[in-house]
C-alpha cells in the first residue's frame, strides 16, 4: 500500500479512486482534522497555534507571505510522507481554502524534485474524457507496489520515467 | 476552608455553579491523563440511480454500529469511532460500488465552526469543489462500470458496434429505477 499524495489536495475522486484500488491517499482533510478535533484546543476554534507558520518556514521562506506558510505547515507533512503522486492540472475551482496558487505551485515544485513516481493528467471536461481520466489513474496505481516501502526501497525508485510523468 | 470560602462565594454572591470551574492543577491533571479519541469523519456521495441517500441512511439506522449519520443533498456525513465508520462505508459502497464515493473530512458532522445553522446560511466552505467533482462523478462511475466488465476502454471509444443486451437491460432497469 503506498501512500499517494493529491493535487487537488481535496479531491474526492482522487481520494476514493486511491483508497478503491488499495492505496492510501494523502489529504488534506486528515491533517485539519488533527487540528480541529484535538481534545485540548489550545488555541480555539480552529487551532492555528503560532507554531504553524514556524513549521512552515521548513518548506517557504520568511519573506514568503504568512497565508503560504500556514497552508504548507498543513501540506508539507503529507509531501514528506509521498511515496507517488497524483496531479491534475487545471481543476475547475481553485479558489477558497485551496486557491492559494504560490502555494499550489510551491506544492507541485516540491513533489516533483521529490522524485517520487507522479502522472500529471488534465481534468476531464468531457464523458470520453473521463473514461480516459479513470483508465490512466487505475493504470497508474496498479504499477505501484501493494507493500509498504522502505526508506532505501523508496530511494532506489526514485527516478520517474517520462511514462510516469505523463510527458 | 479556604476553598470551601471561594466556592460558597461564588455560589452565593457572584450567582456563578462551583462545579463549572477548573482549576490550573485539575486542568493539567486532566491534559495528562486524556487519550486521543480516534473518531473520524466521512463524506458518502452517491450518484447512483438505484440507491438515495435516505436509502444509504436507513441501511445505517438497521445496524448496530454508534455514529453519527447526517443526510445532505449529495448524500451522507457519518461520525464515528474509526473501525465502526470504515465497516459502515464499506457497507454502503456495497449497495452500488462504483456509484458512490467516499472521502474523508476534517470536521464532525454538524460541527458549529461549519454548520450553515450557525453560520448563518450560504454555502459552507468546501462546497463549491466538492459540488462541480459531483457533476463529473456518473462520467467516473460509468468509466468504473467499463472498468469492471475487464473492457479496453481506449479501443472501446474508437470502435462502433452494436449495443450488448446486457447492457441494453441494465440501461433498461436503470431507468425504470427512477
Amino acid at each position: 500500500m503506498a501512500k499517494v499524495f493529491i493535487y487537488p489536495a481535496n479531491s474526492l475522486i482522487l481520494a476514493d479512486l486511491i483508497e478503491r484500488f488499495g492505496h492510501k491517499p494523502l489529504v488534506i482533510m486528515n491533517q485539519i482534522r488533527e487540528k480541529v478535533t484535538s481534545i485540548s484546543l489550545d488555541s480555539p476554534p480552529l487551532n492555528i497555534t503560532p507554531e504553524d507558520p514556524k513549521l512552515g518556514l521548513r518548506y517557504a521562506a520568511i519573506e514568503v507571505p504568512p497565508g503560504v506558510r500556514g497552508r504548507m505547515a498543513l501540506i508539507g507533512p503529507l509531501i514528506e510522507a509521498a511515496e507517488a503522486s497524483i496531479i491534475v492540472e487545471n481543476p475547475p475551482t481553485n479558489f477558497g481554502c485551496v486557491g492559494c496558487n504560490r502555494t499550489n505551485e510551491l506544492m507541485k515544485y516540491l513533489i516533483r524534485s521529490k522524485g517520487v513516481p507522479v502522472l500529471e493528467i488534465k481534468y476531464p471536461e468531457l464523458d470520453e474524457e473521463a473514461h480516459d481520466f479513470v483508465s490512466k489513474i487505475v493504470e497508474f496505481l496498479k504499477s505501484l507496489p501493494k507493500e509498504k516501502l522502505g526508506h532505501d526501497e523508496k530511494v532506489a525508485d526514485k527516478e520517474p520515467s517520462e511514462k510516469e510523468t505523463g510527458k | 476552608m479556604c476553598l470551601l470560602n471561594i466556592t460558597w462565594v461564588l455560589k452565593e454572591i457572584r450567582g456563578m455553579n462551583p462545579s463549572n470551574l477548573k482549576f490550573p492543577v485539575a486542568e493539567e491533571r486532566q491534559k495528562m491523563t486524556e487519550t486521543k479519541n480516534e473518531t473520524v469523519t466521512k463524506y458518502i456521495v452517491i450518484s447512483s440511480d438505484k440507491v438515495l441517500p435516505s436509502d444509504a441512511a436507513m441501511k445505517i439506522y438497521e445496524s448496530e454500529f454508534s455514529v453519527t449519520v447526517k443526510e445532505t443533498c449529495f448524500g451522507l456525513i457519518v461520525t464515528g469511532p474509526k473501525d465502526e465508520v470504515q465497516t459502515v462505508i464499506e457497507r454502503i459502497r456495497q449497495l452500488d460500488k462504483n456509484h458512490i464515493f467516499i472521502k474523508d473530512r476534517g470536521f464532525p458532522a454538524g460541527d458549529k465552526r461549519r454548520c450553515r445553522a450557525t453560520l448563518g446560511g450560504g454555502p459552507r466552505p468546501g462546497f463549491h469543489f466538492l459540488r462541480e467533482e459531483v457533476k463529473m462523478l456518473p462520467a467516473i462511475g460509468a468509466a468504473l462500470d467499463e472498468l469492471e466488465e475487464k473492457a479496453p476502454l481506449r479501443e472501446k471509444l474508437k470502435e462502433k458496434s452494436r449495443i450488448k443486451v446486457s447492457v441494453l437491460e441494465k440501461i433498461i432497469e436503470e431507468e425504470l429505477a427512477r
